[in-house]
């Protein structure tokens, strides 16, 4: 009892100095801020839009940006502004439903590998390594390719080929999980395996899961806006960022509005996932916490180095 | 190694660490490229319905299903299909186009040298440029020139290729006239129209791969300073330009080597949209091309040689690993 006391009190104070940490970084609270944002208009796009999405108005095509349309018009006289509202909508709705396919899926393949292991582990880890051998986009392509275009499509294209790097991140923290004397501890008091899995295994290996799930969102927008970009993704009359992007190309010269701000909405959301899930990863990351807590405490250069390729997310290497 | 009176080259081979480092991570690359033959074989077959009779959309003709059917050997039993898809694979016969009957292998190879010379152009852009970034980054931790270098790294890593290429375009190309908009020419046979064909796409493939190795290179050199070795020789007094040649970013090369390899792998493989942004006949528009046409032989001989492209480098990368770190070769 005093324990699990103790424990939870050390949790909650933990708890409290990431927030603190967190806070304390100015860009990651920028970041946080504009992905809330994001979020906002993600969840309200269709009552904000001023204008209707697929409101032709041919007299006023190609309008520069204006107070009544802030962001211009295209080529039929709808407005832009609008159209990226929604753009971005489309476009978060994709990313979120196929990273949580790709955590879903991914951490129960790479938790259940890294605490059975054995030839489990060998098999799936294989199948792991085979997929990691094709390019992010064209395994997506392939995926289009078997299924047909479309918004299910993408998807699941996304979706699948980001699975891979979450079973592979989940196998990592459950092999260091796994022979903490706690759960080893737990394992001879005979405790079932699916007890140990969601009470010991999963709440401890949150952190490392949490940043990829940050960094994932972002190429899961990338991902997306090419796929769209290329005509395999969302498909007309639905506005999709990449789409918009690849019809202002006619009219690059005569209308940069219609290039620029699409793509300028893409790199906002993109860019706040990225640098908030670096700022998670300086907090959640112990080896890394200590040492910025222990450069703020110095409040000097004490020499916080990152171990190389830690830097990023994404996809990396086999082997 | 009592054996080693019977086979002592072989048993000095396996004893010899770079040796078996090379040999486990060539039959490695070996397992995997068998099951990316595998997924590249059930590709054609897990697309809902009938391929050949998709493929042929409008087109379609009992005769001409029938003819297709039986040239692509879907009629076979699905064993037997398996077996002799490898052993062409393997003798380099990848099957003929659902389009226009042409032998893949004969496709690929022609748009290969486009896609080949577009990634070398690339990631030369990007050691140009994330080389003196990233060390100079590293070696002033902390200050003002490096938060300007990572904000922009990080900044180049959130942006659209495509995008880029489409700003490109519109300020070189389209605005300032000073290059072509799209288009290839082949090196030997005009390297003036070459080079102005090649700027533009090997800016924008350059330019992201830049950022990327920018990160990477930074952690890589701020590692390597962190290093007792690196502390023992600038307090004996040797000056910084030494420091951080000779012990710094010479220990950082390893990294860096593993790092440019992977990028050249991601390049080669992920350059589908630019190629189609700049009419860029290689690897990518093909594959983009077969994927809205369903020619599925196409696909699947695109996607294997790419995958095997990508394993190619890993494993390159891996032996020069071997060659360069003297913990690996004399251990």
């Amino acid at each position: 009892m005093t324990t699990r006391e103790t424990t939870g009190a050390a949790e909650e104070q933990s708890r409290i100095a990431a927030v603190r940490l967190l806070a304390g970084n100015p860009v990651t609270v920028v970041s946080a801020v504009v992905l809330a944002m994001v979020a906002v208009v993600a969840v309200t796009a269709q009552w904000i839009v001023p204008f209707g999405i697929n409101d032709v108005d041919v007299p006023n095509a190609l309008r520069p940006p204006s107070g009544e349309h802030w962001f211009g018009t295209d080529e039929l006289g709808r407005d832009v502004l609008s159209r990226v509202l929604v753009g971005v909508q489309a476009s978060m709705r994709v990313a979120v439903v196929s990273v949580a396919f790709a955590v879903v899926v991914g951490v129960t393949i790479g938790v259940v590998a890294g605490y059975r292991g054995g030839w489990l582990d060998t098999v799936v880890m294989r199948i792991v390594d085979v997929m990691f051998a094709f390019p992010v986009l064209l395994l997506a392509l392939a995926v289009v390719a078997i299924l047909g275009p479309g918004i299910t499509t993408t998807i699941l294209a996304i979706g699948i080929v980001y699975t891979p790097i979450f079973a592979r991140v989940a196998r990592a923290a459950t092999l260091s999980v796994r022979v903490e004397p706690f759960v080893q501890v737990s394992r001879t008091m005979g405790t079932g395996h699916l007890y140990m899995l969601v009470r010991h295994i999963l709440p401890n290996i949150t952190g490392p899961l949490i940043v990829q799930t940050s960094l994932s969102l972002a190429f899961a927008i990338l991902s997306e806006a090419a796929l769209s970009f290329l005509g395999l993704g969302i498909q007309p009359p639905q506005p999709s960022l990449g789409r918009m992007i690849f019809d202002s190309q006619g009219f690059v010269t005569l209308a940069w509005w219609m290039a620029v701000f699409p793509g300028a909405a893409i790199v906002v959301a993109v860019l706040a996932f990225n640098l908030f899930g670096d700022g998670l990863r300086d907090v959640l990351d112990p080896k890394q916490r200590t040492m910025i807590e222990a450069r703020r405490r110095a409040g000097a250069d004490i020499g916080g180095r990152r171990r190389a390729g830690a830097d990023i997310g994404g996809r990396r290497r086999s082997g | 190694m009592t054996s080693s009176a019977n086979h002592g080259g072989a048993a000095r081979f396996v004893s010899n660490p770079a040796a078996r480092f090379v040999a486990r991570r060539l039959l490695y690359s070996i397992v995997v490229m068998l099951g990316v033959l595998i997924v590249v074989f059930m590709l054609v077959h897990l697309v809902p319905g009938d391929p050949v009779r998709i493929a042929l959309g409008t087109r379609y003709t009992p005769q001409a299903y029938d003819a297709l059917r039986s040239a692509s050997g879907l009629d076979r039993p699905i064993v037997e299909q398996f077996f002799g898809y490898i052993g062409s694979a393997l003798t380099g016969n990848l099957g003929v186009s659902f389009r226009n009957g042409d032998p893949v292998t004969v496709t690929l190879l022609e748009r290969l040298p486009a896609t080949v010379s577009l990634a070398i152009v690339g990631i030369i852009i990007a050691l140009l440029i994330a080389l003196p970034a990233g060390i100079w980054s590293a070696l002033r931790e902390g200050r003002v020139s490096d938060a300007i270098v990572r904000v922009t790294s990080q900044f180049g890593v959130s942006i659209p290729d495509f995008w880029m290429g489409i700003l490109l375009i519109a300020v070189f190309a389209s605005t300032l006239h000073w290059l072509p908009t799209s288009g290839y020419r082949p090196l030997f046979d005009d390297p003036g129209g070459w080079l102005q064909h090649i700027i533009l796409p090997g800016l924008t493939v350059g330019l992201v791969a830049a950022a990327i190795m920018t990160r990477y290179i930074r952690s890589a050199v701020l590692e390597v300073a962190a290093t007792g070795y690196v502390r023992t020789a600038r307090s004996k007094g040797l000056s910084p330009r030494v420091v951080t040649m000779r012990h710094t970013v010479r220990n950082a090369a390893i990294p860096i080597l593993t790092i440019t390899g992977i990028q050249l792998a991601t390049i080669l493989g992920g350059v589908i949209v630019v190629e189609v942004v700049f009419a860029w006949p290689g690897l990518g528009r093909l594959v983009y091309n077969a994927v809205a046409a369903r020619d599925y032989p196409v696909i699947q001989g695109a996607v294997l040689l790419i995958a095997a492209l990508f394993l190619l480098i890993n494993l390159i990368v891996d032996m020069l690993y071997a060659l360069v770190d003297p913990r690996i070769r004399l251990s």
